[in-house]
């Protein structure tokens, strides 16, 4: 790389700080790195190139850690339109249309201001989906927090959910399903995942450049202030005692103005008047700006005094790095300006034109006549160094995974397995997380078949008979015992539940959360969590079209367990076919499709019973898993199931408990009995992968075991749904029978969360301190 | 038939309101933006829906902001002269800012956003809004709100149960105006309540998401029907 003679003319402006090693460090970036920004510019960078490069050659833009790894997934398939590269994915879903989606992490904002950090973590990732030309359908979130003992823990997930439900619920985008793990591991680094799907005709998609030399590029939505500088750069360090003082980096959401710039960006799209358009997020003007003029192979030119803010005195570094909410940055036809702005007016928004492409390949920001940062634009975005890490495997998830659970059944099983499904039944991680979802609007915009609760959620698509369905998942304890196996099950477990609803797979969208990626035994993880995924997805036809990774999620009582988020959309052809987890008839026979195979390690019977983390993850077969899809597709589109449930955390019991319990009014008996010969926990609590419970009419029986038969998948009649308010009854060859009033497991069930956080009202004044570290 | 939703900045069930009047009604329905000054270039329409939503964000208070927008003016007007406007959730709190409806809606009693569906009793089915249902009728709608809290004085409470205007009232599986049944702790479990004259209505649940099977009810679709009703003169 060769510095140009044509970027020696910005100069730091009066009152820059002097460029010294101490502020490049403060700057998160290394000497190497430092090193070949001196090459590209053939001068010491101003203090506003200095944080222009600091931002984009973070984790969080600039993927340095992970994308080699990222290369080994795949990304293609005759119905994806746009993989990773944009502000989303897209797929082709017939009829014209196309599903838009991509989920993101907010977990260092949430982890210091949870109702703003999880709430704008649902700003941007709306707005990544709508500047493809999409309109968001749909919301999902994906949660990891620490034990609900704490009251710091409580007052972390309380804000975070009212955060996720206040913004999209005054935006209007129905939150279709999600999930929530509670776990020590995430003490100090809770999750949040955010997951939006948007629909567009085929023919309307938009792309993020800025093409066309003289083009005007304008800055749409609210004004610019000082609210999250550098949030970026904070997202790519670890947390520490020290976080709390970062609260002003976190950004403040105002989703009736995002309503309003969702309104105006599809009018905007429509209209003709523009040619890009890109949502200002990590890292503001400075990415959107770079990153548009970077896909084109264009140059920029800004004045930033242009720039509306809502403050004096602000620097062209804050203003470049400001990650205000709710703005976006247009690239307007030329002669087009007075249309934008007057589409931008009725919107009760601002548009005001702040630049121009050019065709000289540079990224140039002037404060009125004076260059203050010149930087030729592709090694700005592109020239990102990439570091292929060293791996090792820590000991102590070795040493787990090599003890063998089974060990303890050989001291006798569990005595009273009824208790036992009780206990599942009321850890956080197993119990109804109706907690949450009610705070959630999941029935605006009149779509909804299937709300939070399901295997999947399911919309319907107007106008036609199709419907899509989406899902989030991942076990990160399954992930820090084998990571390979735990990305693999991720994929695996949101395929079948797609399948669960009647909805073949189509797509993935993945958040890889893990800690410090400089760390081995963390990079370890990751690299081994891609390729389980890599594989998976391959296996599955589900290439991963978008994503986002998020590193450093460590405190000083270390990383979390790597969690890879799987997103996940499918589509069904006839939306009147999907599929429901309730069992609907007393009588109606109760199949298990695939084999307990009894495996217990990693599961959720470990931890809640004995309190240990070990053993290996599952095992996962993913020809089996791919031949259990298909043979429930089939199932449904023959209508030949009442119900189809995938049996996951807690085993065959939960499986069979919560089918039973799915309608609170009519909560259904069970007697089931198991013919397996397995010892009593592993066969009722274990979580070997592949399987379903579905239940069909006496009449169907036949039909569904001889389909389960054709497509290769184990299938047993194990019992039949009860009366109305009847015996839940589950008995096997080696343990006592589980025999409970299905109305107290119910009780049980459904009341788990609430009264853990009835608790933090009495708390809630020691819980508003972050809690001391070590 | 035609129907005019008003779109005040912020609502978000304005296309809900209009597909309902389109498909329950065959209505010829059309959105108002809410600086317009009147109610449709054709004339005055025959419904005007106040959509739900977040106008003006819900700040100050819900509905607050969305009062002094101008088409409230012509709302006005229009229900003076006795047009049937139907207010839902968020039109039912810009209804009561107003003054069109008496009382209050605040925050939930549990102070959190219930997104739900629950049970609503017809307390009158004798209006243009509910003939369409058998006296006592229980329907299951959904319910999506922060501020759904009704509060309203002694006297005035007193009046509207006389005078049969509390026209819906949140109930549990039962049937009974329970505690239980009700989702945030509204005076007197009232879920939706009538103007003297009868033809404004303003109720919290939301009967326009409970038109279709598929989406899990059709008990909402009487609403619908009523005014239908109400409007060709056979009540």
């Amino acid at each position: 790389m060769t510095h140009s003679p044509a970027t020696s003319k910005a100069r730091p402006r009066p009152g820059d700080p002097e460029i010294t090693p101490e502020l490049v460090q403060l700057h998160g970036l290394s000497d190497e790195e430092y090193g070949q920004i001196l090459e590209i510019l053939g001068r010491t960078p101003t203090y506003t190139e200095l944080g222009l490069f600091s931002a984009l050659w973070s984790e969080h833009c600039g993927y340095k850690n992970s994308k080699p790894l990222l290369k080994k997934l795949p990304t293609k398939a005759p119905w994806v339109l746009q993989g990773p590269g944009e502000n989303a994915g897209v797929i082709d879903i017939g009829d014209g249309l196309a599903i838009a989606f991509k989920i993101e992490s907010h977990n260092h904002p949430s982890a210091v201001e949870p109702y703003q950090g999880a709430a704008t973590g649902v700003g941007g990732i709306l707005r990544d989906v709508f500047t493809m030309g999409a309109r968001p359908i749909a919301v999902l979130d994906s949660l990891r927090f620490g034990s609900l003992t704490s009251p710091r823990v409580r007052y972390l997930f309380a804000g975070v959910v009212k955060g996720v439900g206040d913004y999209g619920n005054c935006v209007g985008i129905p939150n279709i399903g999600g999930e929530a793990y509670f776990d020590d591991a995430y003490e100090g680094n809770p999750l949040l995942n955010a997951m939006a799907i948007g629909l567009v005709k085929r023919d309307e998609l938009i792309r993020a450049e800025a093409e066309g030399v003289g083009n005007p590029i304008m800055a749409v939505g609210a004004r610019t202030g000082r609210d999250g500088i550098h949030g970026a750069t904070f997202a790519s360090v670890e947390l520490s005692e020290k976080s709390h003082e970062r609260r002003p980096q976190v950004q403040v959401g105002d989703p009736f103005t995002e309503k309003l710039l969702l309104e105006a960006s599809l009018e905007l799209i429509r209209s003709g008047h523009i040619e890009g358009i890109q949502d200002m997020g990590a890292a503001g003007l400075a990415s959107s700006s770079t990153e548009m003029a970077a896909r084109s192979g264009t140059g920029v030119d800004i004045d930033i005094t242009k720039m509306p803010v809502r403050e004096t005195g602000m620097t062209p570094y804050e203003i470049l790095l400001s990650e205000s909410q709710e703005r976006m940055l247009v690239v307007a036809r030329k002669g087009h300006e007075d249309d934008v702005i007057a589409i931008l007016r009725k919107w009760e928004l601002e548009a005001a034109t702040i630049g121009v492409v050019t065709d000289d390949g540079l990224y140039r920001v002037r404060e009125g006549d004076a260059v203050v940062c010149e930087v030729p634009g592709y090694p700005l975005v592109t020239g990102c160094p990439t570091y292929v890490r060293e791996g090792r495997e820590a000991e102590e998830p070795r040493r787990l995974r090599a003890w063998d659970p089974m060990s303890l059944e050989s001291e006798g099983g569990p005595a009273h397995p009824t208790r036992v499904l009780a206990r599942l039944l009321g850890s956080p991680n197993i119990a109804s997380k109706a907690w949450i979802y009610r705070q959630y609007d999941s029935t605006v915009r009149t779509n909804t078949v299937e709300a939070p609760g399901g295997d999947a959620g399911v919309l319907r698509l107007r106008g036609t008979r199709k419907g899509i369905a989406a899902t989030v998942d991942c076990n990160g304890r399954y992930c820090y015992l084998n990571p390979r196996r735990g990305g693999m099950i991720a994929v695996a477990e949101a395929a079948r539940n797609l399948a669960c609803v009647g909805a073949r797979p189509r797509a993935v969208t993945d958040n890889l959360n893990f800690g410090n990626p400089l760390k081995p035994e963390v990079y370890f993880q990751l690299s081994e969590a891609v390729d389980g995924i890599a594989e998976a997805c391959r296996r599955l036809d589900t290439p991963v079209v978008s994503g986002n990774v998020s590193l450093y999620n460590e405190n000083p009582q270390g990383a979390i367990y790597p969690t890879p988020v799987i997103g996940m959309v499918g589509v069904l052809e006839d939306v009147s076919r999907r599929m429901v987890l309730g069992f609907r008839e007393p009588g109606d026979a109760i199949v298990l499709l695939g084999r307990n195979t009894g495996e217990l390690g990693g599961s959720e019977y470990l931890k809640v019973v004995h309190g240990r983390v070990g053993g290996d993850a599952p095992a996962v077969d993913l020809d089996a898993e791919r031949a259990l899809i298909e043979c429930l597709l089939e199932l449904a589109d023959a209508r030949l199931l009442a119900s189809a449930h995938d049996c996951a955390e807690g085993g065959l019991a939960v499986c069979l408990a919560e089918s039973a319990m799915a309608d609170p009014l009519r909560p259904l008996g069970v007697a089931v009995e198991l013919e397996d010969a397995l010892p009593g926990a592993p066969l009722l609590f274990g979580e070997a992968q592949g399987r379903a419970v579905v239940s069909c009419g006496p009449a169907e029986l036949e039909r569904v075991l001889e389909a389960a038969r054709r497509h290769g998948v184990p299938a047993a009649r194990i019992g039949s749904v009860g009366e109305p308010d009847g015996r839940f009854v589950v008995r096997s060859r080696s343990a006592a029978a589980i025999d409970a009033a299905v109305g107290e497991l119910h009780e049980v069930w459904s009341t788990a969360i609430p009264r853990m956080m009835d608790r933090s009202a009495a708390a809630s004044d020691v819980a508003l301190e972050p809690t001391p570290t070590a | 038939m035609r129907v005019a939703v008003v779109t005040f900045p912020g609502s978000n069930c304005d296309y809900d309101c209009y597909k309902a009047a389109q498909d329950v009604l065959q209505a010829d329905s059309y959105y108002v933006w809410h600086r317009e000054h009147d109610l449709g270039a054709a004339g005055a329409p025959d419904l005007v829906i106040l959509p739900g939503g977040f106008s003006y964000g819900d700040y100050l208070r819900a509905g607050a902001i969305a009062r002094f927008s101008p088409i409230m003016r012509e709302v006005m007007d229009f229900a003076a002269a006795g047009g049937l406007v139907l207010g839902i959730c968020n039109g039912f709190q810009v209804l009561c800012e107003a003054g069109l409806l008496p009382g209050a809606l605040v925050r939930n009693a549990s102070l959190q956003f219930r997104g739900e569906g629950v049970y609503m009793r017809v307390e009158n089915a004798t209006t243009a809004f509910t003939s369409a249902y058998a006296p006592r009728q229980v329907l299951r709608v959904p319910i999506a709100h922060g501020e759904g809290n009704y509060v309203a004085d002694e006297a005035t409470l007193a009046r509207l149960e006389d005078e049969g205007r509390v026209v819906f009232r949140y109930v549990d599986a039962a049937g009974e105006a329970s505690a239980e049944g009700n989702p945030n702790g509204s005076m007197r479990n009232i879920a939706g309540i009538m103007n003297e004259q009868g033809n404004v209505l303003g109720l919290m649940p939301h009967p326009e998401r409970a038109i279709e099977q598929l989406l899990g009810s059709t008990d909402g679709r009487g609403v619908f029907e009523s005014i239908a009703a109400s409007l060709a003169g056979v009540r």
